[in-house]
């Protein structure tokens, strides 16, 4: 099924969801270089388009859309902003392969063409590996520690029936002895390569309390760039994300803290990624992420559950609109077997590129 | 030479001009003429000063091991594809005297003997008829 097929489809459910036609859609992100907004505004009879843009921030995309489709609908820009995503990560092209062939595709454009892909570093887990074995040599963070996270994502796919590990557990064990693909990464550090789509709605307040569902409401959402943001060699501060910026503007705004978080939806294309955002985000300090996510800290029970679906790790790779997705049941108390208890608030991260970020904190 | 079927850089702009410091095999950064901060990659202006007056500067050539990753698994064709003794192989972050930092490879050395902070310097692989690219050694003491 192509990818605009599957976003459509992705489309029609949330629209369902929330109780709206397609000709009701006034704006729409599109997710980068995965179709236009024109064209989904065509095939679902959005005929009053008058808000369409596209956030150029990879994996951080999703977030950073439902925080610019905030600030739309507040504005009067738009009334009902779609979200839309899909991505055949296991029947198209692979990653491995649009990097040699499309200079546009890959994070940095020409500098990692001219700069990194000469040198062999040619795809996100060996660039990304560089980042994690300098945070392990300053901070001490272990493979065991990497291992807790994966363990974890996998545990809650257990409890997920949509995720496409969900039979399939890992132990910290089979984890260990799985193989290294991009030392310090191994096989089962990386998130899963999948065909599938998600989307989601951002309307008014007003608007959405006259809808049938039980309205989510984004109390804070911000991103922001790592500097420099194309070239991630020589930063200053090596372990600067686009999260270190965001995240106190959208707990400041939110008027909460991470402490005050039910569960988190952490972007997590690798097990490191979890562990340092979790550190830029404020839940504890830099080089205190690996003892966060130890002893079951992460998992359903612990003190912060996280990727409570499964995540990109083990459930699907939603492109991150899957953590919004989920972010959302749990809120309104859908999420079935691996449902947090009571969960009020709850935030939900995206990654993207050479570590752009994005944060929103949402409230049932 | 038999066909270098691995990725190479474009040869255009500031660029250009970098990788034929290397065929000159001699390693040069851009020094911002007005406050004497070195960068890299490339860029038309000084980030720290907002001057665009700078100079090519020729590197010591000498810096030290900032990271690495080993790669077990080619994920690019060129490295698995016919060149199946590409891996494993550990491209490093290098931490140059100036300041910088940039990718390279070791020459003479097994992704096992990689340490932190392990004083390297320059040599220069000639891959194509008209690409050098810039690699790096130990400095035995």
């Amino acid at each position: 099924m192509s990818e605009e097929r599957l976003q459509l489809q992705a489309s029609v459910a949330a629209l369902h969801d929330a109780g709206l036609k397609g000709k009701e859609i006034d704006g729409i992100l599109a997710f980068p270089n995965l179709g236009k907004s024109e064209a989904f505004a065509a095939s679902l009879g959005s005929e009053n388009l008058r808000f369409a843009a596209t956030i150029h921030m990879g994996g951080a995309s999703p977030v950073a859309s439902l925080r610019m489709a905030a600030m739309a609908v507040t504005q009067g820009a738009a009334n009902h902003v779609l979200i839309p995503g899909a991505w055949n990560g296991y029947s198209g092209a692979r990653v491995r392969e649009t990097v040699t062939t499309d200079k546009n595709s890959i994070p940095g454009g020409a500098i990692a063409w001219d700069y990194y892909l000469p040198q062999g570093l040619t795809v996100p887990p060996q660039w990304y590996a560089l980042m994690c074995r300098r945070h392990m040599h300053e901070y001490g963070t272990t493979h065991e520690q990497m291992g807790a996270v994966a363990v974890a994502m996998r545990k809650h796919a257990q409890l997920n029936p949509g995720a496409l590990m969900c039979g399939k557990p890992l132990t910290l064990e089979q984890y260990m002895a799985s193989p290294m693909l991009a030392d310090p990464y191994r096989v089962n550090d990386c998130c899963l390569e999948t065909d599938g789509g998600a989307a989601f709605i951002v309307t008014t307040v007003e608007r959405a309390r006259d809808l049938g569902k039980t309205p989510i409401y984004i109390m804070g959402a911000a991103s922001g760039q790592p500097y420099p943001a194309d070239e991630f060699t020589t930063r200053k501060d090596f372990h600067q994300t686009g999260l270190s910026i965001a995240a106190p503007e959208a707990f400041r705004m939110a008027g909460v803290t991470p402490a005050d978080m039910d569960f988190a939806q952490i972007y997590d294309c690798f097990t490191f990624e979890v562990i340092q955002q979790l550190e830029e985000a404020g839940f504890c300090q830099r080089g205190e992420g690996g003892s966060f996510v130890e002893d079951g800290g992460i998992e359903l029970g612990g003190k912060l559950p996280v990727n409570t679906s499964g995540g990109l790790l083990s459930e699907a790779h939603s492109l991150g609109l899957g953590h919004v997705v989920e972010a959302v049941k749990q809120l309104r108390g859908e999420a079935g077997d691996r449902q947090v208890a009571g969960a009020e608030l709850g935030v939900v991260t995206g990654w993207g590129d050479f570590g752009d970020g994005s944060i929103a904190i949402l409230r049932r | 030479m038999s066909e270098y079927k691995k990725p190479l850089p474009g040869l255009d702009g500031l660029t250009g001009e970098f990788y034929d410091f290397c065929k000159q095999e001699a390693l040069h950064f851009q020094r911002c003429s007005a406050c004497n901060t070195f960068r890299h990659v490339p860029r038309e202006m000084c980030a720290e000063c907002n001057s665009f007056e700078w100079e090519w500067v020729k590197s010591s050539g000498k810096g030290t091991i900032f990271s690495w990753v080993v790669v077990n698994r080619a994920l690019h064709p060129a490295f698995y594809d016919p060149a199946p003794d590409a891996v494993p192989m550990a491209p490093v972050v290098v931490e140059m005297e100036e300041g910088v930092r940039l990718t390279s490879n070791m020459v003479d050395c097994l992704p096992a003997e990689l340490e932190m902070d392990m004083p390297v310097e320059v040599v220069y692989e000639v891959v194509t008829d008209t690409v050098t690219l810039p690699r790096f050694r130990r400095i035995k003491n």
